[in-house]
């Protein structure tokens, strides 16, 4: 009826009153209601979830009304858990449930976009030439070259194609390829586990063309490399429902319910069972309210934290012998009771390494890799033997690689002492590094000598050389390391937790600030629960301790108090972090897909700390001197002077990958030895030892060395994680940028030997530029090129995480809106763009890639006593042993479309693998032909299976990954039983007829099978717990030992003073003396630690220029401080403050809270750039991002390879990108000018 | 010419309007409820508005009443109640004043807002900015008119008016002869509030009709029963 009509029955609308007239039952029209109702229907659910920065992989479901996207909810149907465990849903956070926002919101990339000054220059380039040699005229152009390049970041972008989009990036490819090589091309794209067909979209397009893919996790500082150190695992971690089965949880620089908010339940939970809760942390941080205990140490200090702690334990529960569980633990799963060989050290002695089965007589009865077998002493025989399991059992010989105590020579089973003191032959003092007493200012700094010297039990032996030896068990080494007073005299050991001696409870009190009394009772009741469950303590670590430059130390500290107490590997105990690896689960299916494994192995991957310091020139700054970091037991002058030294000999010594790789384009050398009429490989590798040819890294401002085009995708590499940004405004862009500093040709400073000087220093290395993404990130308004991509719920593609053990997908809800396209469209465009600008310029070339020797292949047995450089003439350059394998590749460049959209023949020829294990695949390859169907025509290509939706790709790594295949999972296992002699398929076999499709996935997420490529286990009984198969099924880990290792013996690394845990304190980084009052504006200025955590509003699953947040939070960027700080520089909470140092400004509003202790800030990360930043006062520029203020520092001991554990590995080993030992000036700023004027002219 | 412009203005014109007005209301009632609503801005930025908001509500309404009894109470009426043509003028014109004045300040408060907050400006139609001019226009034009009509204080003009509109009103001929001669002021000032009736159903102004007054009287329980019979 009509409203109207309705209303004249005014008087008619009462029926009747009730409650004394109070109430009324009414007769009237109630159609209104209906738009309530109407807001929720929708027409249809698709499960999805977020794609690429968030360990959450929680299962969503998207709403679509009228064909558009509307909101998401939490799914809730996920496989039900065991009946003691509560279940996995809802998963969701408040950021997930903002993502939406995206798809339809003015930030959002709708179609191509092109710099508008390249665009010009390309139309006329392209009016009368063919696209290739139109790119040439541009970027050979000085004057054009620098006319777009100099204008990054400054908006001019127009609309374009998708057609010329393609056909410019295609020529340019083509161009750099034939030109420069192709590893002059790279592709930087993080945390495949997230949508791992998205990534490997752009990584097979690379890979098929001999681009380089880039590293993530190690970038992002977010790689523990002490986990590589002691277990040779990348980060293998329990999943959040095993916090449950917990008894004790620690909570360490982990933000638990801010940062894995959808997991946080578990945490909860368990506290209602009577778990015991402890918490470290710096600030008063949302996980803090959660402790039982509150400890909070001085940021960057947590090492001596955990030393303190390793000291209470060791000498309660080991030293004085209360507990057989842990002694047995120790024995049997870690390197402690293995022996090794102590140097003389002036009037003492120091811990040299392991001994090997080749330093004594006859090789011990070992001559398969005898200088990769490590030795103990067998409390039976009363002998010292080679026990199984270690590194050199595992290559070139089967069925002893297994952690079984036996003799591996004669198959007597063997007990090994962990200690040495009943059977001491003598007691000898072994000096241990101490560095508590330098580092930075900042920092207590205390007065004990820096060199430690400490008694310890020893034994002689006779070596093969007829000299004799005095060795000792880590045990004993790492008791005296501790401090603990054993009676055996001697200085620097302390017999009360009092005493003022590295590294009493005492001792870590002045520089921690945390009470001694308190770190005793944590660490008693840790180790007492350790005791009493049998490993039932977990630690959940925070990446706050992985990002100091010392991370190792902090993380091997609290690790050692895990392996003390027999925690790894035990279900609910254990090593927690879940920082930025987002487990790949089916890794071993998608690796073929990603890296093209089916067409061409090797492929060309890079560690991108190495990468970005070298190409972004950030080494020409560097201001730490390796002399202040090395061990005072270390000779310096066998050590080079700088960073980046060490960095190319690890390059040379094939330890870390290179790339670009050779000084010259890699399809130029085959030619070249072809002409000589030379094998490639000799040729090169004479050419090499000549000088005649030379390494890219040693020359990386040469021209022809530069990185050339750079794709960026799933990633906001300059808006988030690219440490040193101004650097990369610099050198890499070369536009506006906000360095302070000068360089060391400049400074008069140490300048590198290994590396050629270039003055003045080249800017603007990038030619090309491409960013693909869904919105106008920073590193999108960098670009050259801006690609529009579909969203997180306008594409199909797989999910996985470390938090839980389902796989599920991203699925299409609606169409990629605008002109949008999915990743795997994308490249597959620009692989067919690419074809077609080859022909006439690249044909079928032959390509010379470098390998470095890498983890889990026979290349990790590389140098085993000492480091030899072939450059220097020390020792024979032999590739895949003491320089990089090398490896001719072919590819047919005019058909990369046609290979990237099939599946190549060398599954069913090598078949697939992974960690070492290898499988035939000739029944998933031809189940993918029919279930993708084949390819249609004849041809080389006719027959292949189909690869041409990202469903089809998806197939392909289900199809192919001992996770989603049961039958892979029991051929997997089963050829792991070969290498260690022991029965594993029973952990798949129940399984073995399941095989998980897409569409299975998109009805409901899946449980992953066990498979052999990962240390844990999926069971009805377990769950999910890293190292758990080692411990359980014997199975070694992949170090050198084959134990857990508390001890690392490579040279590099006694060299820097980490053989065994200690405390280092944070470094001085050198950026605040020149600035600080240099460029005064007439506001105080103080001196505050730069920390950058997680934040609440932003990073997981969704960023931080999204409305929704940002109306939750402040609506801008801001930047934590202390109360007392404040106060100190006259701040009110909300003031605007510049935050600087040499490294470049930031500019935010300060956020006044007693959350923050003294002498910190905190910025959370990645609060872009293109919201509300105002022009910075130091360097007349917009302000900056948090990165602006950094700048990569690399450690040399993370550049080792060819060394068991410490062999490189993609995103598994290498440098890591480190910046909490940074210092930035604050300040209050004057004038607020939003730059809306005239464009600000660059600072230098 | 003149007349038939006359006629058309003041004799047709009102018609007109009131049909628009009328007919529009009602149309837009039932078409669109969503629209039916005042479109506040208060809760985008409170500040003054407790002050320009009620000095220019109270001033209006006391204004409209004003009008409404002034130009439709026929003289007989009050005569009897012992108030003469003049008294009646004096009344109009002291009552007019202090609430024109009053709304005057308020009006001009808000415009000032509505025009110089880019958040109010960002949520405004042309409407909502359209109408207040409008309501600034005619308020001055009638501000203007009190001297005028102080001028000749037998309240000649003031009957003329209430003749006219009464005519209007009960559909009576021979309405826009009476205003033919007056001043242009009051031609305008009764154009333009022809006018407003003309433009309510389109604008604002609809959330007159709606005035919630019931719901002050409304029971603490409603029940609505299921099916509306």
């Amino acid at each position: 009826m009509s409203h109207f009509l309705d209303r004249l029955k005014f008087f008619d609308k009462v029926q009747s009153t009730f409650a004394d007239g109070h109430g009324a039952v009414t007769n009237e029209d109630r159609a209104w209601e209906d738009a309530y109702r109407l807001r929720w229907q929708h027409d249809k659910i698709v499960r999805s979830t977020h794609g690429t920065n968030c360990t959450g992989s929680c299962s969503w479901k998207i709403y679509v009304k009228n064909g558009l996207v509307t909101w998401e909810t939490q799914q809730t149907d996920y496989p039900r858990t065991r009946p003691d465990l509560p279940n996995h849903e809802p998963r969701g956070c408040q950021r997930g449930a903002s993502y939406s926002w995206y798809l339809y919101s003015a930030n959002r990339l709708k179609y191509p976009m092109v710099r508008g000054r390249l665009l010009q220059l390309w139309r006329d380039a392209r009016c009368d030439q063919d696209p290739v040699a139109a790119w040439a005229s541009i970027v050979e152009d000085k004057e054009k070259a620098r006319d777009y390049k100099s204008k990054r970041g400054m908006g001019g972008f127009v609309r374009t194609t998708w057609a010329e989009a393609n056909e410019i990036i295609g020529a340019a490819n083509v161009y750099t390829v034939k030109q420069y090589g192709p590893d002059r091309v790279a592709g930087f794209s993080p945390i495949p586990a997230m949508s791992m067909v998205s990534y490997a979209a752009g990584s097979r397009y690379l890979s098929l063309i001999g681009g380089v893919c880039m590293s993530f996790y190690d970038w992002y500082c977010d790689l523990p490399p002490s986990s590589p150190q002691t277990w040779g695992e990348q980060t293998d971690v329990p999943e959040s429902a095993d916090w449950y089965n917990s008894t004790f949880l620690l909570l360490w620089g982990s933000n638990v319910p801010q940062t894995r908010t959808p997991d946080a339940h578990f945490y909860t939970e368990v506290r209602y069972k009577g778990a015991k809760s402890v918490v470290i942390t710096p600030d008063y941080s949302e996980a803090a309210k959660f402790a039982d205990i509150w400890l909070n140490p001085k940021q960057g200090t947590d090492a001596a934290l955990a030393m303190a702690m390793g000291h209470v334990i060791l000498k309660e529960f080991h030293v004085q012998g209360k507990s057989d569980y842990f002694s047995r633990y120790m024995r049997e799963t870690t390197d402690m009771p293995f022996l090794v060989l102590l140097e003389p050290h002036g009037k003492a002695y120091r811990a040299g390494r392991f001994l090997r089965a080749s330093d004594l007589a006859s090789n011990a009865g070992q001559q398969n890799n005898a200088e990769w077998k490590t030795l103990a002493y067998d409390e039976l025989s009363g002998k010292v033997v080679v026990p199984s399991g270690s590194i050199g059992f595992r290559w070139g010989e089967q069925g002893k690689w297994n952690i079984e105590p036996r003799n591996a020579a004669t198959g007597v089973e063997v007990q090994l002492a962990l200690s040495l003191i009943e059977q001491r032959d003598e007691v000898v003092s072994v000096a241990f590094p101490y560095f508590g007493a330098g580092g930075s200012e900042h920092f207590t700094r205390t007065d004990h000598p820096t060199v430690l010297e400490r008694n310890v039990p020893v034994r002689k032996l006779k070596l093969a050389d007829g000299s004799s030896a005095r060795v000792a068990t880590v045990f004993d080494l790492s008791v005296a390391n501790y401090g603990i007073d054993r009676g055996l005299g001697g200085g620097n050991s302390a017999s009360s937790y009092d005493e003022d001696v590295p590294y009493t409870p005492a001792w870590q009190e002045r520089i921690t600030g945390v009470k001694r009394q308190d770190v005793i009772t944590v660490a008693r009741q840790f180790a007492e629960n350790a005791d009493k469950t049998h490993g039932k303590s977990m630690v959940i670590i925070g990446a706050a301790m992985n990002h100091w430059y010392h991370m190792d130390m902090n993380y091997r500290g609290a690790i050692n108090m895990l392996m003390m107490c027999g925690c790894v590997g035990q279900s609910g105990g254990g090593w927690s972090h879940y920082v930025g690896q987002e487990k790949l689960r089916p890794q071993t299916g998608w690796q073929p897909l990603a890296f093209a494994l089916d067409w061409h192995r090797p492929p060309r991957q890079m560690n991108s700390t190495s990468f970005f310091y070298a190409h972004s020139s950030q080494w020409r700054y560097e201001k730490l001197s390796p002399a202040e970091i090395l061990s005072p037991l270390a000779d310096a002058s066998q050590y080079p002077q700088t960073l980046i030294d060490f960095n190319v000999r690890a390059e040379r010594m094939g330890w870390l990958p290179s790339a670009p790789q050779l000084g010259v384009n890699p399809l130029a050398v085959v030619k070249a030895a072809e002409q000589a009429n030379q094998e490639p490989v000799p040729y090169t590798v004479a050419q090499l030892n000549s000088g005649d040819l030379t390494l890219a890294c040693e020359d990386p401002d040469n021209p022809a060395n530069f990185p050339r085009n750079l794709f960026v995708w799933r990633s906001n590499l300059l808006g988030s994680s690219g440490k040193g940004h101004e650097y990369f405004m610099k050198y890499l862009l070369g536009t506006q940028h906000g360095i302070q500093g000068k360089d060391l040709g400049t400074m008069n400073g140490t300048k590198p030997q290994e590396v050629v000087w270039r003055d003045p220093a080249p800017e603007g290395k990038l030619d090309l530029l491409v960013t693909l993404d869904f919105r106008m990130s920073t590193t999108a308004l960098y670009s050259d090129i801006a690609l529009p991509t579909a969203t997180w719920y306008e594409k199909n593609d797989l999910n996985t995480s470390d938090m839980h053990p389902f796989i599920h997908p991203l699925s299409k809800a609606v169409d990629p809106a605008w002109e949008s396209r999915s990743d795997w469209e994308i490249y597959k465009g620009i692989a067919k763009s690419f074809s077609e600008c080859a022909a006439g310029h690249l044909g079928v070339e032959k390509d010379l890639v470098l390998v470095p020797t890498l983890h889990d292949t026979p290349s990790e047995l590389g140098q085993a006593i000492e480091v030899k450089d072939w450059r220097k003439g020390e020792i024979e350059p032999r590739p895949g042993k003491t320089m990089p394998n090398m490896v001719v590749v072919e590819r047919d460049y005019p058909n990369t479309y046609n290979k990237f959209t099939s599946l190549g023949p060398l599954m069913t020829q090598i078949g697939n693998g992974g960690k070492g294990i290898g499988w035939n695949t000739e029944r998933e390859v031809e189940n993918l032909r029919q279930l993708n169907r084949p390819v249609t025509g004849n041809g080389q290509f006719g027959g292949l299976p189909r690869i041409e939706t990202d469903i089809d790709a998806a197939e392909v790594i289900l199809m192919l990954a001992p996770e989603t295949n049961g039958e892979v999972a029991v051929k997997a296992w089963e050829a792991l039983s070969k290498i260690t002699g022991r029965e594993h398929s029973h952990l798949a076999v129940h399984r073995e007829d399941e095989k998980v499709r897409f569409r299975d996935l998109v009805a409901q997420p899946r449980k992953i099978i066990s498979s052999p490529t990962w240390s844990g286990l999926e069971s009805e009984n377990v769950s999910y717990n890293a190292c758990y198969t080692n411990v359980h099924e014997l199975i070694p880990w992949r170090t050198l030992t084959g134990r857990q290792q508390f001890y690392q013996d490579h040279p590099w690394m006694r060299a820097f003073g980490e053989q065994l845990c200690l405390y280092k304190p944070p470094v001085d980084t050198k950026t605040i003396a020149p600035l600080l009052g240099k460029k005064p504006n007439g506001s105080k200025e103080i001196v505050l630690n730069f920390i950058t955590p997680h934040q609440k509003w932003g990073i997981h699953s969704t960023y931080s220029d999204n409305l929704l947040m940002q109306t939750l939070s402040r609506g801008g960027p801001i930047v934590w401080i202390s109360e007392v700080d404040a106060q100190k520089a006259d701040l009110k909470d909300n003031d605007w403050i510049e935050v600087f140092n040499v490294n470049g400004a930031i500019v935010a509003r300060a956020v006044v809270s007693q959350r923050v202790p003294e002498g910190m800030s905190m910025m959370y990360h990645a609060q872009e750039k293109l919201l509300n930043i105002p022009g910075s006062e130091v360097t007349g520029l917009r302000g900056g991002i948090h990165n602006s203020v950094t700048r990569t520092c690399p450690k040399p001991t993370h550049m080792i390879g060819g060394y068991a554990q410490q062999s490189y590995g993609f995103n598994y080993y290498g440098t890591v990108g480190s910046n909490r030992d940074e210092f930035v000036i604050v300040r209050k700023m004057k004038t607020i000018d939003w730059l809306d004027g005239t464009p600000a002219q660059s600072a230098s | 010419m003149m007349s038939y412009l006359n006629e058309l203005l003041f004799g047709y014109y009102p018609y007109l309007a009131g049909a628009v007005f009328l007919l529009g209301s009602l149309v837009r009632f039932d078409r669109d409820q969503y629209t039916w609503r005042s479109g506040s801005s208060q809760l985008l930025r409170a500040k003054n508005m407790r002050l320009a908001s009620n000095l220019f509500h109270v001033g209006i309404l006391m204004l409209f009443v004003g009008h409404f009894i002034g130009l439709l109470t026929p003289p007989v009426v009050y005569h009897a109640l012992g108030l003469s043509t003049s008294g009646k003028q004096l009344l109009a014109v002291a009552a007019g004043g202090i609430f024109g004045v009053m709304t005057l300040v308020g009006l001009g408060m808000l415009l000032h807002r509505r025009m110089t907050d880019p958040r109010i400006r960002a949520n405004s139609s042309k409407s909502d900015v359209f109408i207040l001019w409008l309501l600034l226009a005619q308020l001055i034009l009638g501000l203007f008119t009190l001297p005028i009509s102080l001028a000749h204080s037998d309240g000649s003009t003031m009957l003329l008016l209430a003749e006219w509109a009464q005519r209007i009103v009960t559909f009576r001929g021979g309405a826009a002869d009476l205003v033919a001669d007056v001043n242009i002021l009051f031609k305008l000032h009764l154009f333009l509030g022809i006018t407003i009736f003309l433009v309510f159903p389109f604008t604002r102004l609809v959330h007159i009709w709606s005035a919630p007054v019931w719901y002050m009287g409304r029971p603490y329980q409603v029940v609505r029963q299921r099916y509306a019979r």
